[in-house]
């Protein structure tokens, strides 16, 4: 092939790039591995991992939910594993398809008249929520609850950061775990939306109706985050509440835990601010001969031609990821999903009655719950659940002193489908044991 | 002898809401093993859902799989053959890298899990880390970044924070100036536009490079922070002045940005760390063939010098002793931590630690290709790129001469003499058994057509392609309707874009004033 | 060829001018809408704001592309092209007709007579196709 292109070396490939940069050495990486070496490699690491073999009662942004065996085949197939970005509709018409099913689908679980085609995760979803409310009302205040995942706060402080956008904190109610109407009383003609989770972070349904009545009487929109999107097979959804926007973490539907991503960004809304979403979106067309098909549509809201006018500077979706989300809302359907929410609840609620009866511990908020409620310990939670782990094999839940130190006492329990009766009483009886 | 496809082979297929039957059902679990109670008990009635979910699907499991599999053969993908889209890098997805991904120890680790009892994963982080910063010799590195331009986001709000802590913010509000080139990617403006920075525009050459003249002269007033550059630039040409132009830039008191999407040119062969530049985002998807999946997950990481890495995002992930990593795999000492103690860091730009999975199939790839195969596969990466362009040379018009690095850039300026333009020639490659280059990309060029081989494809299926386009250029000329209504063997033809962006319809709805449908099996 | 009527006035932006009394009829020139290719959406602005001249008044996108539409001549907005709204594709049809954008109160009165003849927007377009 050189010979035929006229260049004399490999190394003459090169020559554009001056010598001095032109690396003398190999890199300094290890050598090629076989496939066998490497699976051994990377199943030695593994092994390291022991939380990933623990009885899991972790929520806090991420679920264990049973996954159909059918999502990782159909994901899995090289037509949608190794494409692209759908730029040419006639070649892409699975992906499109797919795409349209999943905003479908989105909107049937939110409650909402549109979706996009999803963003990176919920909680860089939930900033481009934020920034969205600025560009649709023009105000510059944002009053986010501090029930909020934590780490979901900070993303959108990061976003804002330079946006010209103040970001408030109402604070929870420490008896009911929920953020009440009245923490939003800052709220002003200045005032671009307030920002709740439901359920909130400390796993407390918030009273979202009133919520989205206080927003709009100041004229700002209520942004609803999710999430455990579970919780939309039995709880009143977030448009029905009357929420503007509405963003949710999408793991729970049959994505695996993978330490923490990829996962799939849910991103809803109202009509009428189709023009003002970020990210893709997938929409019906037809062609001469008057054939359905499916295209990336309304593009002059993204980069790649308003540049720096654009509603988001996100080129791409979770293309694969909201393939796996629609595979599992399919297959599990209307049933499966309520299903699912209820098995979750039910076991839950379980869990707490039965946590409750032990002497020393107590569940410090009153609001209802759906699957995930905090616990609050006679000693320090986090050496006590490093003792559950190592000794009884179980993780029970996640120490809020990771994220407030005024909680050493309180940790999260999320129960889900998954966890089975005797594991549930596992866990009593190791919190049982411990307590002594 | 190049054969055109002639049908497609697959058969229509539904919306799956037009499938859905009620009762219908394609999960089973086991039977609720607690006590029940009552849900109005637990979670008040206001709080409950009202609409019985409806619309949602109601299909058995073998409807899904024959759905999904039927739609799938509707898109064209990498196994099926070369995918030359410029800029993105299509190359080979392993699926050894994909099993990797898989193993039950990763893939049911939970984000939130102790450190200690995480320190395989960790591992993963960090290694990959130490690699990629030897690859771009940029030893600051945070792989949370979900995608490039989330990764450009962060590399540009690192940049901020720099000269914010540098000059003061006094001084350094009046820096908010970043420089781009007209030939950028439109997520570069963007991103800048969300860290606050208005955008300068700099020229190309003839040429088709950077215009040194042009940035001196928009370097000269003292407000640039910045500049964010493609090396090779989108045209596929390598910035042979680069070292002058991060002179420039420094000098002026600004930082230089790398778009690290074109890295597929340079690994191995040269480094960004080496030429001056201070941060780059890498894509994992495009140079480390993690799966582009359709449209994502990408993963965006961003590298920088040793001056800038207070700034990246936290939690930065370290090791925390000297012990060699491979001693004892079962070592209860943890080796590895989150550290959040970075008081100048920009904040998290994402939950958890990045799309972890991602992280996997990249080391994998660096792994299984060690140094020697990371090295040939850039050049035969440049190699099959060059080799193209000498095969279009006589057919196609080349609007630059230098010879490009790993994707070149042609034009349908002969071509639209006769009315056949670059969207017309792009449809009827389909027809031929290959997907269309990246189009109409980069801007400053007129119906451009950017065409990236990639290593992944060898000689022969190189010729075909070449041949083919030598086909279409012929076609045009003798037979102009062929090519402008192209394509001609796929399932749907060109759809009407303007009808669908003047009267969106983005979700299905039922139909009104239809019967419901009966109950299938009773 | 795109069409230029005589009777009106144009702008190198590629906006034209009708004059009726004291009010401007303001829309896209043949020649422009040819450029952009099928309209998608136009984004108007409100009746009652106020606008010097060249100053953005609202923009017009196609599949592919977004334009900025700027004010020929300073007034105050009268009447917005409400049917655009749901008929973009007017803008392709019939520029100079249906697919008018603003009706303005102008308020500098000789500002028009700045504006391009028919035969100098000609000139223009030429000469900056070449």
């Amino acid at each position: 092939m050189l010979e035929k292109i006229g260049v004399a070396s490999t190394e003459k490939l090169f020559e554009s790039i001056p010598e001095s940069l032109r690396l003398r050495e190999h890199l300094k990486v290890p050598a090629a591995m076989s496939e066998i070496e490497l699976l051994k490699r990377f199943e030695d690491i593994g092994t390291r991992n022991q939380a990933a073999q623990r009885i899991s009662f972790l929520g806090g942004g991420a679920y264990s939910h049973y996954t159909p065996t059918i999502v990782d085949h159909l994901i899995s197939r090289s037509e949608f594993f190794t494409a692209y970005t759908p730029y040419q509709p006639e070649i892409s018409q699975g992906t499109l398809q797919a795409i349209f099913e999943f905003q479908t689908l989105v909107c049937q679980l939110t409650g909402m008249d549109i979706a996009n085609a999803s963003m990176y995760d919920g909680s860089t979803a939930m900033a481009e929520a934020v920034l969205m409310a600025e560009r649709v009302t023009r105000r510059s205040k944002v009053i986010v609850s501090s029930a909020i995942h934590p780490q979901y706060l900070e993303v959108a402080h990061t976003y804002v950061q330079h946006a010209g956008i103040d970001l408030e904190r109402a604070e929870f109610d420490p008896a009911s775990g929920q953020t009440p109407a009245s923490a939003f009383d800052a709220i002003d003609d200045q005032t671009a939306a307030i920002v709740v989770q439901s359920p909130n972070f400390f796993g407390s349904i918030e009273d979202v109706s009133t919520l989205a009545d206080k927003a709009h009487n100041a004229g700002a929109l209520l942004v609803v985050v999710v999430t455990e999107a579970m919780s939309f097979g039995l709880l009143r959804s977030p448009g029905a509440c009357g929420a503007d926007i509405v963003v949710a973490e999408g793991q729970s539907f049959g994505v695996p835990l993978s330490y923490g991503g990829p996962y799939v960004g849910l991103f809803a809304t109202r009509d009428k601010y189709a023009r003002q979403i970020p990210g893709r979106l997938v929409g019906e067309a037809y062609d001469k001969q008057g054939r359905r098909g499916f295209v990336l549509t309304l593009a002059t809201r993204e980069q790649h031609i308003r540049r720096e006018k654009a509603t988001s500077n996100i080129c791409t979706n979770e293309g694969l990821i909201a393939l796996a989300a629609t595979i599992y809302l399919e297959t599990m359907g209307r049933r499966g999903v309520q299903e699912v929410a209820h098995q979750c609840a039910q076991k839950a609620h379980y869990a707490a009655r039965e946590i409750e009866k032990l002497a020393c511990f107590s569940l410090p908020f009153s609001a209802p719950f759906f699957n995930e409620f905090v616990v609050r310990a006679p000693a320090p939670a986090s050496p006590m659940l490093d003792k559950l782990a190592k000794e009884k094999g179980i993780d029970g839940g996640i120490a809020l002193s990771r994220f407030d130190s005024k909680r050493p006492n309180d940790f999260l329990v999320c129960v889900t489908e998954t966890n089975t009766r005797e594991e549930i009483e596992a866990l009593v009886e190791g919190l049982a044991s411990l307590s002594h | 002898m190049i054969t055109k496809v002639t049908t497609h082979p697959s058969q229509n297929e539904q919306l799956i809401f037009e499938r859905s039957q009620p009762g219908r059902a394609g999960f089973s679990l086991p039977a609720l093993d607690v006590d029940e109670t009552s849900i109005d008990e637990m979670i008040p009635r206001d709080f409950q859902r009202d609409d019985d979910l409806a619309g949602m699907p109601e299909v058995t499991e073998v409807d899904v799989v024959r759905h999904f599999t039927r739609i799938s053969t509707w898109n064209f993908s990498i196994d099926l053959g070369l995918y030359p889209l410029g800029s993105c890098t299509m190359k080979y997805n392993s699926r050894l890298n994909e099993k990797v991904a898989r193993i039950g120890n990763f893939a049911n680790l939970h984000p939130l899990a102790s450190e200690a009892e995480s320190q395989g994963a960790l591992q993963v982080i960090y290694e990959l880390q130490q690699h990629l910063a030897e690859i771009t010799g940029l030893p600051g590195i945070s792989l949370q970044p979900a995608a490039g331009a989330h990764g450009e986001m962060t590399g540009i709000m690192i940049i901020r924070a720099f000269i914010d802590a540098r000059d003061g913010k006094e001084a350094s509000s009046r820096r908010r100036t970043m420089l781009i080139p007209d030939s950028a990617h439109g997520t570069n403006p963007a991103s800048a536009h969300l860290s606050g920075f208005t955008v300068k525009t700099i020229r190309s050459t003839a040429e088709g490079l950077t215009d040194l003249d042009h940035l001196r002269e928009l370097c000269a007033h003292g407000d640039v922070a910045g500049l964010m550059l493609t090396n090779p630039n989108t045209l596929g040409l390598f910035e042979k002045n680069i070292q002058e132009i991060c002179r420039i830039v420094h000098d002026a008191g600004g930082l230089v940005y790398m778009d690290g999407a074109n890295m597929n040119a340079l690994v191995g062969v040269a480094r960004p760390g080496d030429m001056g530049v201070d941060v780059i985002h890498l894509n994992l998807h495009k140079t480390f063939s993690t799966p582009h999946g359709g449209g994502g997950p990408g993963s965006g990481p961003c590298c920088c010098t040793k001056e800038m890495e207070p700034f990246l995002p936290v939690p930065r992930i370290v090791r925390v002793n000297n012990g060699d990593t491979s001693a004892d795999s079962r070592s209860e000492i943890p080796n590895y931590r989150l550290d959040y103690a970075q008081p100048q860091s920009i904040g998290r730009v994402k939950a958890f630690v990045g799309n972890y999975g991602m992280m996997l199939r990249a080391l994998a790839y660096i792994l299984t290709h060690g140094y020697d195969g990371l090295r040939e596969a850039t050049e035969a990466a440049v190699l099959n790129a060059r080799y193209i362009a000498h095969g279009l040379l006589t057919d196609y018009e080349k609007p630059f001469d230098s010879p490009p690095m790993h994707e070149v850039v042609f034009t349908d300026k002969r071509q639209a003499r006769k009315g056949v333009h670059t969207l017309d020639i792009a449809k009827r490659l389909i027809d031929y058994g290959f997907h269309p280059p990246t189009i109409y990309f980069p801007l400053i060029v007129s119906g451009a057509m950017l065409i990236e081989p990639t290593e992944s494809v060898g000689r022969q299926e190189l010729d075909q392609f070449i041949e083919a386009m030598q086909s279409i250029a012929r076609e045009a000329v003798e037979d102009p309707e062929l090519v402008l209504n192209a394509p001609h063997t796929t399932r749907i033809g060109r759809l009407d874009e303007a009808a669908a962006a003047r009267k969106p319809v983005l979700r299905w709805r039922p139909k009104e004033n239809t019967e419901p449908l009966a109950v299938a099996g009773g | 060829m795109a069409n230029v009527p005589d009777n009106l006035h144009y702008s190198k932006d590629h906006e034209w001018v009708r004059v009726e009394g004291d009010t401007a009829v303001i829309g896209i020139t043949d020649h422009a809408q040819e450029q952009l290719g099928d309209v998608v959406y136009v984004e108007l602005p409100k009746a009652g704001e106020d606008f010097a001249a060249h100053d953005s008044f609202g923009s017009v996108e196609s599949v592919k592309a977004v334009s900025e539409i700027f004010t020929p001549i300073s007034g105050k907005v009268a009447e917005v092209n409400q049917s655009l709204a749901d008929e973009p594709e007017k803008v392709n049809k019939d520029p100079y007709g249906e697919g008018w954008m603003i009706k303005m109160k102008m308020s500098k009165s000789g500002e028009v007579d700045s504006l391009l003849t028919a035969a100098e927007y000609e000139d223009f377009t030429k000469a900056e196709s070449e």
